[in-house]
């Protein structure tokens, strides 16, 4: 996976709460043998009309949110299903990062395994940042080293994150990877044990 | 110090141990089916990584497949999720129980049966009832996608520790009492949420008397009852079952094995982080009236009314489920019509199942407004 250091975009603000799995990835696109190309179907129901065409109501489809990286929610972003799907599809999309208040726990760890970092902010300065989004173009810089986000002001706003999964995105590592650093260890447990 | 099977087959399959982490756990037996691979596979090609053991990975195809004309698949995405695997088992060096195998069928089924399900092993699979192997005082659970492709990487899975929790079931089963009453009877008293948490064995003197088949009825559903996993400690029973099976060593080396098998056995004398208890004598024949399996009562009962609910949550779920169901509280379920008849499930669809439903409907004829469906292997 690409390393994760530091990354400046532009951001795309949903200013709603409890955005569930199946709003940002509907079920009737599970039925896939890839994991990518996932990004197409991405908020479908609320980014398409009924006649599939671009809905100009929805915050994506905004001027101002062209090509944003960093995707702004408030509280509970990801509830819902465990679909490993929404993650595969904000990242195909071309998000790196999610900003909000709080997350749905499946999908909070989820991100973190398919490379797309979830930071939680507090709740009044995300809705400072949904404001200044919603209609203008709007960047922040996030460093994940010494873990702050930096807007346009050059205030600086630090955030917390497990070193388990800062470790694993600042070194571009799955989990996968950071498995295979124990590879020794499990060719050892082989080797003394053939399993029954 | 007195352990649990549980602790027994835990500690013989951590490779390493950290504090404030979980274990890695490594993995004896992969199964793999249609649905939850393709971005697996997906993910190692993607990678440039291997499959590290492809000795100990087994797929067929048993989600997608139809009762009726198995052949015949109209979902397109159905028919290509199983050409997928084909192809990726191809590729990775799998070996594959496909439509043409007599192998082939419901993957928790065929594992016992070609007897690579066997005492010890740790066993996962995408798909919750993997549970059902825990019949043979094997470790095995369910999990995601993410987790299906990390086990083929590195043929181990990052977990932690689970609580244990023995359920006691003592007496004898009435006759006409099977082994999913039990289960059903288990969850309607203690709650669809009784076992989370925790990995479960299943013990007493009506689980000894279990056949195998039976056992793995109710480890199936230990996953209905929110548990990780369910297990049973072998016995004499399973070596039986398991002695001839195509991948089960021979001679000398099944001797060495079963004594193993043996060593496996929960402890006299080890405890448990929870105890519950059934009584096998009191366990009628159970149905479900409702949408799910906390939802069970005694053949004899009657339909509950959302009035008797102890909450406002479990009210509106009675109420729900009534409105689904069609059904008027107080109704007796015997009067109940019944309209389907499927038998095919991995809970309940082994040889065995199928011989004694035949023993119910030799010699009769199928309603003519009951729709029954199953499909017999023809080649078994």
């Amino acid at each position: 996976m690409e390393k994760f250091t530091t990354h400046k975009g532009n951001t795309a603000a949903l200013p709603f709460v409890n955005i569930d799995t199946d709003q940002i990835i509907p079920k009737q696109f599970l039925k896939r043998v890839e994991r990518s190309g996932f990004g197409q179907f991405l908020f479908y129901n609320w980014r398409f009309l009924d006649d599939e065409s671009p809905n100009p109501d929805f915050a994506l489809n905004h001027s101002s949110a062209e090509g944003a990286t960093i995707l702004l929610a408030d509280e509970n972003f990801g509830c819902g299903s465990s679909r490993e799907h929404a993650a595969w599809a904000l990242q195909d999309y071309g998000f790196r990062v999610v900003i909000a208040p709080s997350f749905g726990d499946i999908f909070y760890n989820n991100s973190f395994k398919n490379g797309l970092l979830p930071i939680r902010i507090e709740s009044e300065q995300v809705r400072e940042w949904l404001k200044a989004s919603e209609h203008t173009s709007f960047d922040l810089l996030i460093n994940l080293d010494d873990q702050y986000i930096e807007d346009p002001s050059g205030k600086r706003h630090s955030f917390d994150i497990d070193s388990y999964w800062k470790n694993m995105m600042v070194h571009g590592l799955d989990e996968i990877g950071l498995t295979l650093q124990y590879v020794n260890d499990i060719r050892e447990y082989e080797a003394k044990k053939q399993p029954l | 110090m007195a352990k649990t099977i549980i602790e027994k087959v835990w500690d013989q399959h951590t490779v390493t141990q950290e504090e404030g982490k979980p274990d890695l756990l490594y993995i004896d037996l992969h199964l793999v089916h249609e649905v939850t691979s393709p971005q697996a596979f997906e993910g190692l090609r993607m990678n440039g990584r291997s499959l590290r053991r492809p000795d100990l990975t087994f797929a067929t195809m048993d989600h997608n497949i139809p009762t009726e004309d198995r052949r015949t698949i109209t979902d397109r995405i159905a028919k290509k999720q199983i050409d997928v695997l084909v192809k990726n088992c191809e590729e990775f060096g799998v070996e594959l129980a496909d439509l043409d195998s007599p192998s082939n069928g419901i993957v928790h089924i065929i594992g016992p049966e070609l007897g690579l399900t066997q005492p010890g092993k740790t066993i996962v699979c995408g798909d919750s009832h993997t549970s059902t192997h825990g019949a043979f005082g094997a470790l095995a659970f369910g999990i995601g996608t993410s987790e299906v492709e990390h086990v083929m990487a590195t043929q181990t899975l990052w977990q932690s520790r689970p609580k244990t929790m023995e359920v006691v079931i003592d007496g004898r089963l009435n006759s006409g009492v099977s082994a999913k009453d039990i289960i059903l009877a288990l969850i309607a008293k203690y709650g669809v949420n009784f076992g989370t948490g925790h990995v479960v064995e299943y013990r007493g003197e009506a689980i000894r008397g279990l056949t195998m088949e039976e056992r793995m009825t109710i480890c199936n559903m230990s996953i209905e009852g929110g548990a990780r996993a369910g297990l049973i400690s072998p016995d004499q029973v399973t070596f039986d079952y398991l002695k001839g099976r195509e991948n089960v060593p021979k001679g000398d080396e099944y001797e060495q094995k079963v004594k193993e098998w043996k060593a496996l056995a929960t402890d006299d004398g080890a405890t448990f982080d929870e105890t519950l208890t059934l009584s096998a004598d009191e366990v009628k024949p159970m149905v479900t009236w409702g949408t799910n399996p906390g939802q069970g009562i005694a053949i004899d009962g009657v339909v509950p009314s959302p009035a008797d609910a102890k909450s406002d949550a479990e009210r509106r779920a009675i109420e729900q489920s009534l409105a689904y169901m069609g059904l008027t509280p107080g109704t007796k379920m015997e009067d109940v019509e019944i309209q389907h008849v499927f038998l095919g499930s991995c809970t309940n669809a082994r040889i065995s199942d199928l011989r004694e439903a035949a023993r119910y409907i030799k010699g009769k004829k199928v309603k003519p407004d009951v729709r029954a469906s199953s499909y017999l292997v023809a080649c078994k």
